[in-house]
């Protein structure tokens, strides 16, 4: 049953469309066995951003944060989109990449163990 | 009236028997209600069948207390005073002094904030139930706890209102109760409970929270303010404690009532107790957070609580309840899983995003990371303690270290998806659902099944991250959301650096 309520064929307002994002879409962005980062991130992108533009752009200054993020070769690195490895094409828009509105981009780095190889 | 007929009056008055409690209570509370003949019932109460729960007969309901209004004034005016004469005394004597550090404060901060507005939802709550529910004992009890709540909530303000004029962080609690982020946590709780039908909401407060975890919630954080010399807050939690064993009385009551009306029952009231179970539990997170971070002076681990309260305690009250056909809750065997590693979890996330907080956060002292090491022996030094050397390492080169971004939420509980796979401490944990061509993101499968129970509801969920976004919050500015959160720059930061420090040491000379 989609919800118990009083009133038949209740159905409720989906708050997080992607039109309330002033052209905007969400895309949820961990690197994963990281966790100093305590959570994935939430980021707001326009939806043809190429996906080289993320990972330089947005992704690559995010990750300085971290004492790995510096040490991160993007080009071996591995993509996840939810739980499916892909390919990302970097002249492609998100969109052409499969990237929606509230998609997960995972990001893996064989070699890179976090800090002192405790994956913080 | 003449001076005759009077005392003849009274003459009579003193003849007549006393009522024995019993029929005073039958007196005060059934003889209260009655069925309605000019409209019918199922207009009157409009609410208390859409959720399916069929009741035969509401006299089947005993209130195991037979406490009546005239008697509840009675003790609780008696309670009241002592409390404030306690509290007064406490504040006469600046017992805000004897804590045992201004560290603990932040416990209170966050206890108080976080706290005291669900007290005042639960009271609306009650009042929402008893006026739901047609039968007569059930609303008495929903009455009394409603005024319960009420009373906590006002005295937890009076503690406010103390701690408020020597600490920051507790200035604005009602306007920040509504905004910050992570108080969305306990207020999307209470705002489901309150949301459903009156059985969901009296299963979901008085059982699920009151019954099975309220424990995890008063022993060791009364304990702790003990022990950590916060006389106020001690006596705040004994005062409180006799109504709590009445709202836990009340929570067993009520699930046995629906359970031994009709068959029919069973289904529902068991995938509430998963649903609650789940809910209140990832809000213990905040309590597992306070007893192994936030107390200086600890009391045991969140672990041993855990062990203690829900997994021998709630163990034997499930057992009991088997012969109704009720089964220990759906992932109570993640929890236990996750008792290693969820006070650690929680006090990443607030470290990481302290700038954005309303407490103070801090690399726990040397003597306390063995401490975490000695309790968590098989977590602590290999998970988490590389994070708190290089944090440290970070802060004392003047760089203290936040996360430059904002978290993912779980769409379910609100927290950061910072939870762990149940099997791998390394990774994250995520989990995810469709719903009409949207997607939504869960930090568990406890998160995901309640979702999956009642998408229609969870598609609403006001997640402040996303509200950020949306340009709900202020701005689009860190500085402009945490102006429209009211948080002060010396409510916010890592405790070393602050103003409560300061504060401390000038007071009492103590590092």
């Amino acid at each position: 049953m989609p919800v118990i309520a009083l009133a038949p064929g209740y159905t409720g307002e989906v708050r997080d469309r992607v039109e309330n994002f002033h052209g905007n879409q969400l895309v949820y962005f961990g690197w994963d066995q990281h966790r100093l980062f305590c959570s994935p991130f939430t980021l707001p992108l326009p939806p043809d951003m190429p996906f080289g533009a993320l990972v330089d752009n947005v992704l690559v200054p995010l990750l300085g944060a971290h004492p790995e993020g510096a040490a991160i070769d993007w080009a071996r690195v591995e993509w996840l989109r939810g739980d499916a490895p892909f390919t990302p094409d970097a002249q492609a828009s998100l969109t052409d990449n499969g990237l929606g509105h509230k998609s997960l981009l995972r990001l893996r780095t064989p070699g890179l163990a976090g800090i002192g190889g405790s994956f913080n | 009236m003449t001076t005759a007929t009077a005392t003849a009056m009274a003459a009579r008055e003193a003849a007549r028997p006393k009522l024995s409690l019993k029929d005073k209570y039958a007196v005060l509370t059934r003889d209260l209600g009655w069925d309605t003949t000019y409209q019918p019932m199922d207009k009157v109460f409009p609410h208390d069948k859409f959720e399916g729960i069929v009741i035969h007969d509401w006299n089947g309901w005993e209130d195991p207390f037979r406490l009546t209004m005239d008697a509840y004034w009675k003790f609780q005016s008696e309670k009241e005073r002592k409390l404030y004469a306690i509290i007064d005394a406490f504040q006469q004597n600046n017992g805000q002094l004897n804590v045992s550090d201004a560290r603990y404060v932040n416990a209170l901060k966050l206890f108080l904030t976080g706290v005291s507005p669900l007290e005042y939802a639960a009271h609306r709550g009650f009042a929402m139930a008893g006026r739901s529910l047609r039968g007569v004992g059930a609303r008495v009890a929903c009455q009394m706890q409603s005024i319960d709540e009420l009373r906590h909530c006002q005295t937890q303000i009076h503690t406010i209102s103390h701690y408020n004029k020597f600490f920051n962080g507790f200035s604005d609690w009602r306007h920040l109760h509504d905004r910050l982020w992570y108080l969305s946590v306990p207020k999307s709780y209470f705002e489901d409970a309150m949301t459903a039908g009156p059985f969901e909401f009296i299963t979901a407060i008085s059982f699920s929270f009151e019954y099975v975890l309220t424990n995890l919630l008063f022993m060791p954080f009364m304990s702790g303010a003990a022990y950590n010399g916060d006389m106020a807050t001690v006596t705040f939690g004994f005062s409180a404690q006799s109504d709590e064993s009445r709202h836990m009385t009340l929570g067993l009551e009520v699930v046995k009532f629906m359970l031994e009306q009709d068959p029919a029952n069973l289904p529902i009231i068991q995938k509430w107790i998963d649903k609650w179970f789940w809910r209140g539990y990832r809000l213990l997170t905040l309590v597992a957070m306070m007893m192994d971070y936030m107390c200086p002076k600890r009391v045991m681990s969140w672990k041993e609580a855990w062990e203690i309260y829900f997994e021998q305690n709630g163990g034997a009250l499930f057992k009991d309840l088997a012969r109704y056909g009720i089964r220990m809750p759906k992932y109570h065997e993640q929890a236990a899983k996750e008792k290693d590693h969820l006070s650690h979890i929680a006090w990443g996330i607030f470290y990481n995003f302290n700038h954005a907080a309303a407490i103070h956060t801090w690399v726990p002292e040397p003597n306390e990371l063995d401490w975490l090491a000695q309790k968590y022996p098989d977590s602590f030094d290999q998970h988490y303690r590389p994070r708190f050397d290089y944090w440290k390492q970070q802060h004392d080169a003047g760089q203290r270290w936040t996360n430059p971004g904002l978290p993912m939420l779980c769409q379910i509980c609100q927290i950061p998806m910072a939870f762990t796979e149940p099997d791998d401490p390394t990774q994250v944990c995520y989990r995810h659902a469709e719903h009409n061509g949207e997607h939504y993101h869960f930090c568990s499968d406890g998160c995901r099944d309640v979702f999956l129970g009642e998408p229609e509801k969870y598609v609403q969920s006001w997640l402040p991250v996303h509200q950020i976004f949306q340009g709900n919050c202020g701005g689009a500015t860190l500085p402009e959301v945490l102006d429209w959160y009211h948080l002060k720059p010396e409510d916010r930061g890592d405790y070393a650096d602050s103003q409560d420090r300061a504060n401390w040491q000038r007071w009492t000379g103590h590092e």
